[in-house]
């Protein structure tokens, strides 16, 4: 783990490092771990370039809020000129004609993109190994996965390949990661930060993720990305507040909601007694804690992946062989054009997630499990709505368990889809939820414990997030694992 | 046993919008291929669709104008199927929730009354693009795709299935045609596409209320193209009804050429379309002021005029039809008839001389260059007798050439009515002394040369005696012969 960029910000205004001699060693670094299998394409000249570029600014005056900021950003993001592959084989070879809006903000801001990061093809899976390109290996234990479906940006921000990374949140694509290899991981409400170019797996859940070392950085990169673009009809029109300012302010008067349901069945039991120290600090420390219940807990799963298989298997028609990717013409016929380039194209999960999408919209089933499964995420919605009354932050585990075996459950999809049982309720209700590191498991794995807050109050998350990060460091000497 | 036909027509007009209904791009006809295209509407992984305002207010219109209840929320939904010229494997349409509901038009019911023909709903959706298989620059065995159409904005009027012969399904079209022009938000031009229609037809013992099995109509290219297919098929489903077999619910396409509809292959029909709310786009919200604007910029409707006309002028139901077929026209003759004192005399000015060169040129009436007023002048001027009738119109297409003043044609062309007493007591004087055998067969008893007489006159007088006062002066003088 490097040093943040909030300090090393700090190091180049005070003439202590450049942009390029850093770029030059998190280039080094990401040679040296090219076995992790963190990004699918290095940038290597264009940060460069952007580096000195920014030396120059830095020297004249008016560099940006990220300037020097090294960042990998997941490869579901487009990039002007730049291969966009959403760790798929169907986009093997596609290069965007334009900027996602997350792009354009973060080099209008002088931030320095490092490399596109690895994932799970179209950002269906939690183990970052359906990737055409790979599988991610986590840092911590290069035989476990980092998580998924952000893996290259989390193993990259835990390896210190590049200072923060962006990723995306469908159902805890940033969380589960930031959690299983040890990082920051925010999810922001739906709406705060544009959608513009993020290419979609299911557009009703999926937000721009952020991950970093710390929650300082969080919030820095956070304030450069959130707000309106008119190019997303469902960015929000709310003003975005001083997220720094809630770094400065005490978690007294902050209270904590316990949610029972996250302590049932499932759950390691080292990963619960993490989370019960963190609770017990907040405890001694007068902070207010009260057990709530959000009865619908259980639902979410099914939900979740009734909605978000629905939607993708309209997202990825749109990968037909006709305009762009890969196309595979057998003999000139039309139809088998189709079939035989979406049958190369897509991995075994993506095609899964297409089938059961394209069953729950068919006629006969669609009142049964889509118009159902919309009616169960709005009753979801009025279970946080109730337990927000009660609390201002629900404090609980990110991950049922902490990093797991490479292959262990990439032969069982209901395995897997299980590990997302406390990440995928907070995008059913648009909210907000940042993945702390909350200590180790007896193995040295990470554990993460997740923050979820009122829609738009992601100051709350940072506030209580840096608290429990400054309590950490003052506990064991260090905010990271070893 | 006499079968009665039930008809319902469904009918898209392309919206004259400046921009695309979800992008910026332009929406002119007939560009060069793929040259009206952005990332959004060639629906490029990533991109997000923001909807154009003035699409609504042109549906919202259209929909005020036939009576709809506008619905303040309505909601986009996704049309799911794989077509090579719908980039995005799907169209934003709207389905459950249209933007306008249960609405009416007037058509002539035969009687010199007024029948009801229902509309069901109005909703907005994109155009697909186009499949281009027989240009020169296609090669064998070759399909191009041109995107340029893809998200021109559509309304598709939905009839409910109340019209019972082709004639009132060509009245129907009329009147939407003529609605859509004049509100200005669509050329209505079925030649080019701008108008399409589909029709269920179904037939029924005369006398009965409840639905045969219907048969849908498709790819009719005119107005008389709409009214040929429906009786093709009206006389189809008879025989079929007549000799005892049921007819098969299926689409037929309509081949103009040769003169018949037949059955579309079944697997281009069977289709689920997997209809779901498209979470790129928030509900559609019509407030009740935004509608309340929409209402108030609407201009005088054809119904209201034809009402207003009959009574304030007492003009005859032809003349009124095809006055008010055209709004331009319709709003040139509304500037006329006030300024003329008899309104018969202005309205057979604009059937006559106006609409013919309007038709002889194809010009539009908004580049006509003789106003209101001046027409007002040339009909007064034959009015008060100094110009004839016939040189009315010389003076008219006088106008129509230099855009001079009806004054300064009338003397530029020298054409001044001779109404002078002595003037034309001389002129009368000369042709009695120049025509003694005539004059002399008059005095005879033989009164029928006084019609040739009258003709030297005229001709003697280049036309600009005023015929009366002649007429009254040669009488006096043969008489006094006597
Ligand atoms: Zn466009």
């Amino acid at each position: 783990m490097t040093v943040p960029y909030h300090r090393f910000r700090k190091q180049l205004e005070d003439g202590e490092s450049t942009c390029e001699t850093t770029v030059v060693s998190f280039l080094a670094q990401i040679r040296a771990h090219e076995s992790l299998n963190a990004f699918v394409t290095v940038l290597e000249d264009r940060a460069l370039e952007k580096a000195r570029e920014i030396d120059r600014k830095l020297a004249q005056g008016g560099a940006g809020s990220l300037a020097g900021m090294v960042v990998a950003v997941k490869d579901l993001f487009a990039m002007k000129h730049v291969r966009t592959t959403c760790g798929s084989r169907i986009l093997e070879r596609y290069h965007s004609p334009y900027d996602s809006a997350v792009v354009g903000r973060l080099e209008e801001e002088d931030a320095i993109v490092i490399g596109k990061t690895n994932m799970d093809e179209f950002g269906m899976g939690s183990s970052s190994e359906n990737s055409a390109y790979g599988p991610v290996l986590n840092p911590r234990d290069p035989g476990r996965t980092p998580g998924g479906s952000s893996g290259g940006s989390a193993a990259a921000v835990a390896a210190g390949l590049a200072m923060t990374a962006i990723g995306s949140d469908t159902g805890g694509s940033v969380r589960q990661p930031a959690a299983l290899t040890g990082v920051v991981g925010l999810r922001p409400t739906y709406g705060r930060i544009s959608r513009y170019g993020l290419i979609a797996f299911a557009s009703s859940l999926d937000t721009v993720g952020i991950f970093s070392s710390d929650v300082t950085d969080c919030a820095i990169l956070l304030q450069a990305l959130a707000g309106r673009d008119p190019r997303d009809a469902t960015s929000s029109l709310l003003p975005v507040p001083d997220y720094a300012e809630a770094l400065r302010s005490s978690v007294r008067g902050l209270t904590f909601g316990l949610p029972r349901e996250y302590y049932g069945e499932g759950l390691s039991p080292e990963v619960g007694e993490a989370i019960h120290a963190v609770v017990s600090l907040i405890r001694e420390s007068g902070g207010e804690i009260r057990e709530i219940s959000l009865p619908l807990t259980d639902y979410g799963i099914a939900t979740y992946y009734l909605i978000c298989t629905a939607e993708a298997s309209s997202n990825l028609a749109r990968y037909d062989g006709v305009k762009f990717g890969l196309r595979i013409d057998p003999e000139g016929d039309l139809r088998r054009m189709i079939e035989e380039t979406r049958h190369e194209g897509f991995g075994s999960e993506v095609k899964r997630r297409i089938m059961l999408g394209t069953y729950v919209l068919s006629a006969g089933y669609y009142d049964a499990y889509y118009l159902k499964a919309q009616r169960v995420r709005t009753l979801i919605r009025r279970d946080f709505e109730n337990a927000f009354r009660e609390c201002d932050v629900l404090i609980g585990p990110t991950s049922p368990t902490t990093a797991f075996r490479l292959g262990e459950k990439s032969e069982d999809p209901m395995a897997m889809y299980l590990s997302d049982i406390y990440t995928v309720t907070a995008p059913l209700a648009g909210l907000p939820a940042i993945s702390i590191p909350a200590g180790l498991d007896s193995r040295g794995l990470p554990i993460g414990l997740q923050l979820t807050g009122r829609a738009f109050q992601e100051e709350n998350l940072l506030r209580a997030g840096y608290w429990i990060e400054q309590v950490r460091i003052r506990q064991t000497g260090c905010c990271q694992p070893a | 046993m006499p079968f009665e036909p039930v008809i319902g027509l469904e009918v898209h007009a392309q919206l004259a919008t400046v921009s695309k209904i979800f992008c910026g791009c332009g929406t002119r006809f007939g560009a060069e291929p793929n040259s009206q295209v952005c990332p959004v509407c060639l629906g490029l992984p990533g991109t997000l669709p923001v909807l154009n305002k003035k699409a609504v207010e042109f549906a919202v219109r259209m929909g005020l104008a036939v009576h709809c209840r506008i619905k303040e929320k309505s909601i986009f939904a996704r049309k799911n199927y794989f077509y090579p010229d719908l980039p995005k494997g799907y169209q934003i349409s709207q389905y459950e929730e249209p933007l306008c509901e249960d609405g009416w038009v007037g058509i002539p019911d035969g009687n010199g009354g007024v029948r009801k023909i229902r509309i069901h709903r109005i909703h907005l959706e994109e155009d697909a693009g186009k499949s281009v298989h027989d240009e020169v620059y296609v090669g064998e065995n070759e399909s191009l795709v041109d995107v340029n159409r893809c998200g021109t904005p559509l309304i598709e009027i939905v009839s409910e299935p109340d019209m019972h012969s082709p004639q009132e399904a060509y009245e129907y079209l009329t009147k939407l045609r003529q609605m859509v022009r004049w509100l200005g938000v669509c050329d209505g031009n079925m030649e080019e596409g701008s108008l399409r229609c589909d029709a269920n037809i179904s037939l029924r013992p005369a006398g009965t209320e409840g639905l045969g099995v219907k048969t849908e109509l498709k790819n009719m290219n005119t107005f008389r193209g709409v009214e040929k297919a429906l009786a093709f098929e009206i006389a189809r489903q008879t025989r079929i009804l007549e000799s005892g077999g049921k007819v098969v619910q299926q689409t037929l396409l309509w081949d103009e050429a040769a003169d018949e509809a037949r059955p579309m292959r079944s697997k281009e029909e069977a289709h689920d379309y997997r209809y779901f709310p498209d979470p790129d786009l928030p509900p559609l919200v019509v407030d009740a002021a935004w509608q309340a604007e929409i209402a108030a910029s609407l201009p005088e409707l054809p119904d209201a005029r034809a009402g207003r006309w009959r009574s304030a002028y007492d003009l005859p139901d032809y003349d009124i039809r095809v006055l008010n077929e055209d709004r331009g026209v319709s709003d040139y003759t509304d500037a006329l008839l006030p300024l003329v004192p008899d309104p018969k005399k202005a309205a057979n000015w604009v059937m006559g001389e106006v609409l013919r060169f309007l038709n002889e040129r194809k010009a539009d009436i908004r580049d006509f260059s003789v106003p209101p007023e001046a027409l007002a002048e040339v009909i007064r001027l034959i009015d008060a007798g100094e110009i004839s009738t016939s040189s009315g119109k010389k003076v008219f297409e006088e106008m129509l050439g230099s855009g001079i003043s009806p004054r300064a044609a009338v003397e530029k062309l020298g054409l001044s009515q001779v109404s002078d007493a002595g003037a034309l007591e001389s002129l009368v004087d000369r042709v009695i002394a120049e025509n003694s055998p005539e004059v002399q067969k008059y005095l005879d008893g033989k009164h029928q040369v006084f019609g040739f007489l009258m003709g030297r006159v005229m001709q003697v007088s280049k036309g600009k005696a005023n015929p009366a006062i002649a007429t009254e002066t040669m009488k006096r003088k043969l008489e006094g012969m006597k």
